[in-house]
This record gives C-alpha cells, structure tokens and sequence, in this order.
C-alpha cells in the first residue's frame, strides 16, 4: 500500500546529519509494522517523510500508486507527546479532524464511539492537563483515528509511559487495530512492544539510517510475553540490535 | 498552611468586631469632636455608618458561614486598619486643620462632595469612559489584526514587525503635538491617543503568542487534514489568546493614565478636565473626589475584562493559578 523506494534525507540546518541513507521498504495494506532501532537511527524521520511532514532529497514515497507529498487526514499520526490541544476538551479535540474537514454530519455519534473505543467514556469534557499521560495518549489516538485514516502513524506514543499504563494501552492499540483494520506503523525503541504488537519489525542501524532487516513475526494472536518463542525472537533482536550498534 | 487559598486570614470574630469597631470609632470620632474646617459632615457619617450595618448585617444572615464569611474574615483586619486611618486622617484635617485647606481637605469633604457634585462628577465619568472605551476598542482591534498578520505571515512580519516595535517603544504622550493638529476635535485626537497608547502592546503581544505556538500542534493539525485557514483560527490564535490578554490589561493601564493626560491638556469634559478645572479653583477636595472615581472606575473596568479573560481562558484553570 506505500512503498518507500530509494529514500535518502539529510538535514543541514547547522550540522550535516545523515539520517536516512537509500531506505526501501514496502508497508502492506491491513499489516502491523514496527520500525526500531538505536536512538537516532532515523526511525522517527522515516515516520515523518511517510506522512508527509517532511520531503525526502532522494527517492520517492507513494500511497496506493500516489507520491506523498503533504501532510492528510488519510494518514493518522499520534506523537510521542501527543500534541492534544489544551484550549480544547477531551471531546474537542477528537473532533478537530472533523471539524477541519467541514464534516459534520454524525460528529457527536462518531466522537462519542471513538471515545468508548479509546476508554475515555465520561472524560469527553476534560481538558487534557486533567489527564493522566496513558489517557492524553487515548485522546490522541482517538483523534487520529476518527478521520478513518488508511494508515495510522505512531511515533512512540508510549515512549514516555510507565510499565503498567505502556502495556494496557498495547493492548487498546492492538484492540484498535484488530477493530478498524487499518494499517499501522509504529516507531518503538522498546523490543518488547515491537514483538507484541506487530507482523513484521523492520531494525534499523544508526547514522546514515538504513533497514538492516526487516523481521517476520510468527506467533499467534492472543500473544504471551513469557512464551518461548517470544523469548527466543527478543534474544535474536536484541543480538542483532547490539551487532548493528 | 495553605498557601494556595485565596482567603488566607484566620476566621476569627475578634478581628471581625475590631473592623467594626475601628468604623464606629470613625464615626464617633466625627459626631462628638467639634469641626475646625467647614464641612457638612452628614453625608461622611451616613456612608460610615452605613458600612457598619452591612458589616452587621452580612454577619447576622445564615449564609455568613460559608463562602461569603470566609472572605468577610479576610478582609477584616484590612477594614480595621482603614477605619483608624479615616479616624486619625479626621482628625488631623477636619477636626484640627493640622493639615491645611484648601490642600488637605478631610474625608468628611471628600465624600461631601462626591455627594454634592454628583451631577457633574456623573457627566464627567460617563465622558471619561466613552473615551476610553472608544480609544481601547481602536487599540484592541488594530493591535490584534497586525499582531495577528506579522505574527502569522513572513511578509506582513517583514514589513510590519519593526514598525511595532520602534512605535511600541515610543511614549504616547510624544503624539499629543501631532494629534492636536491632525484631528477636528479633542475627543477624537483622543481617540487617537489612547488607540496609539494600547495597539502596539497589543500588537507586539499577539505577534508573539502566534509566533510561539508550538511546532507540533500544526504538524498534528495538518495530519488531521486542516487547511492554513483553519490553522490560524483553531490553533494559532487560540494559543495566543493568554498574551492578548495580557496585552490588554497591560494597555487598558496606559490607556487610563493617556486618558487622564489627554483630558487635561485639550479636552471639554472628562474626569481629567474635572481635576484641571478644579485645580484652577483651588477646589482640591474636588481633585481628591474625582481621584476617588478613578480609582473606583479603574478597578471596575479590570474586573470587567477580567471575566472576559477567565471566561474565554477558562482551560488554564488549574494550570496557572
């Protein structure tokens, strides 16, 4: 659904700072994608060039045959620190994309469905410095989502969570994911989340960026973290994660 | 303790009955020693001993005990204070002429006039206020489109920002010559004055607060599928809405003080005339009156925008105290 072919970025502003060097890479429709790797390997700048936030010097992007070339509501992105906007309540904010769309028919039922799909039933009036840091990371979910995004961009939304409130909400994105059958990239430095979450996890190497190998997950669905198999796949990653290093 | 209450001072009855009786002691003090300076003290006592029943008043109801009564407490010691300082200012003035007439009118003549000469103290507030609010509603919406485009757009910004800021820095009294000439009348030139003494803190507040709004809420907009439109009316500017505020209390100070200026160098009316005009006759109990009013309208007038601010920044409650 997008292939990213030849894809090199290098940003100048100050310093020369190589950070993707000649990326392909082919995200399919309805899958699970993780992009990890060592910090500054670029993870976060490939994220950026698929949705559009950012061009590419060399190489292309296309969506369903299209090049990429801004920013759309077809492609959902969630920061690492969410970005709600704090004038807004809970409610308001999930809204925006509608609002900015000029779409209003349905607004209330389609808020308060992606409200419950999140688990942010009775908090639709908060504003976002009410919230706990699992829950502003819901409503930012919420709001990507209720665009009905083809895919859905996370760049590390868990990143600065703590254990408890990281693994519930691996659970509402798997959830979220089993439910709307949309395609979702994520960006983690966590192995763990990388080998719970996804189908395939592509290991990057650190500055130029590039995908070092792109890892299929074969385990079954109600995936369990102490199973062998799960053990066995994060001493491999891990051993390729420190080799590359 | 808690730092964080906003009606901090101890509930205690004993400071509540000294606040009631440092008026009373007020009062006493203006009815049982003689006059040396003229005044019709009536209308002083009556305001005193008007303050006390409401005092008392407030204090019998059953509703003293809640919210109400917390403040009341709070204030306690500060109305004691200010009735021993009216008994020993009476004192001094009225009562002794110690300090001198016609510079050092008592209270008592204070509010006497107040009284007397409510008619024009009325005719002069109301033209005060008609000539603030003209000259702060020029400075608001000016100050707000040209923060709002040079703070938005890199060729408004280029053409525009210096502009502000060099203007920004220069005193609005250094306009009256210009304004004297240019306008028909005093209430325009006026107008002018006060539009200048407000727009470019306005301005210069706006511009940076949507120059300031942070990268990622227009990266996050712009995945929601918002147009450059939209951007500016639903991230830009309510992100800079706390400097507008800002930047409107800050001018509406200097719109006040212009105000006055303005008032007493062209003007026909006005609480400024008021005082000029009062100042010529020697009437300073009249200057000290329309002092009053202007302390009295000010704070007013702060109150007002201030539940404009707290209405439309209503999210900050419990970010910002």
């Amino acid at each position: 659904m997008i292939e990213i072919k030849n894809v090199s970025r290098t940003y100048s502003d100050g310093q020369h700072t190589e950070a993707l060097r000649d990326v392909s890479l082919e995200i399919r429709r309805g899958e699970f994608l993780s992009l990890t790797g060592p910090s500054g390997c670029g993870k976060t700048s490939l994220l950026r060039l698929i949705a559009g936030l950012d061009s590419p010097q060399d190489g292309e992007l296309l969506m369903e045959g299209r090049a990429i070339d801004s920013p759309c509501h077809e492609r959902g992105y969630v920061f690492q620190q969410a970005a709600l906007f704090p004038w807004k309540t809970v409610e308001e904010n999930i809204a925006f994309g509608l609002r900015a769309r000029r779409v209003y028919r349905e607004k209330k039922r389609l808020v308060g469905e992606y409200l419950s799909l999140v688990g942010l039933d009775g908090f639709s009036k908060s504003y976002p410095h009410e919230l706990s840091g699992g829950m502003v990371q819901r409503a930012a979910i919420a709001r990507a989502l209720i665009n009905g995004p083809k895919v859905l961009l996370l760049d590390e939304p868990l990143g600065a969570l703590d254990a408890f409130t990281r693994i519930e909400l691996q659970n509402v994105i798997r959830e979220i994911w089993r439910k709307t059958a949309t395609t979702v990239v994520l960006v983690t430095h966590d192995v763990d989340e990388a080998i719970y979450l996804s189908d395939r996890i592509a290991v990057m190497t650190p500055r130029p960026g590039r995908i070092s190998e792109i890892l299929t997950v074969n385990l079954p669905a109600g995936r369990d973290r102490d199973s062998e198999d799960f053990i066995g796949l994060r001493r491999t990653m891990l051993r390729k994660l420190t080799i590359n290093n | 303790m808690d730092r964080n209450k906003k009606y901090w001072k101890p509930k205690s009855n004993l400071w509540f009955f000294l606040a009631v009786t440092a008026l009373a002691a007020a009062l006493a003090t203006d009815v049982l020693v003689p006059n040396v300076q003229e005044t019709d003290t009536l209308y002083y006592q009556a305001v005193l001993a008007a303050s006390i029943a409401v005092l008392l008043i407030l204090f019998g109801i059953p509703v003293f005990s809640s919210g109400l009564g917390g403040r009341l407490y709070h204030y306690s010691q500060f109305i004691a204070a200010a009735g021993l300082f009216l008994t020993f200012l009476d004192l001094l003035t009225t009562k002794s002429n110690i300090l001198k007439l016609p510079f050092f009118p008592g209270p008592a003549r204070i509010v006497e006039v107040l009284f007397t000469e409510r008619g024009m103290l009325l005719v002069c507030t109301a033209h005060s206020l008609r000539l603030f609010f003209a000259g702060l509603a020029g400075g608001v919406v000016l100050g707000i489109v040209t923060g709002v485009l040079t703070g938005w757009n890199r060729q408004w910004n280029y053409w525009l920002f210096p502009v502000i800021k060099v203007a920004g820095v220069i005193p609005p009294v250094a306009w009256i010559p210009l304004a004297l000439v240019v306008f028909p009348s005093s209430f325009y030139a006026g107008i002018f004055l006060l539009t200048v003494a407000s727009w470019f803190t306005i301005a210069f507040m706006v511009s940076t607060g949507i120059a300031s709004t942070p990268k990622e809420y227009f990266e996050a907009s712009r995945t929601l599928g918002a147009d450059e439109r939209y951007l500016l009316f639903h991230v830009a500017i309510p992100n800079a809405a706390p400097n507008i505020f800002t930047g409107i209390v800050t001018s509406a100070g200097m719109c006040f003080m212009m105000l006055v200026i303005t008032e007493m160098i062209g003007a026909k009316a006005g609480l400024g005339w008021y005082i000029n005009w009062a100042k010529a006759w020697a009437s300073y109990d009249k200057v000290y009156a329309s002092i009053v009013i202007m302390g009295v309208a000010f704070c007013i007038i702060l109150a007002v925008i201030n539940v404009f601010r707290s209405y439309f920044l209503r999210w900050q409650r419990g970010i910002v105290q």
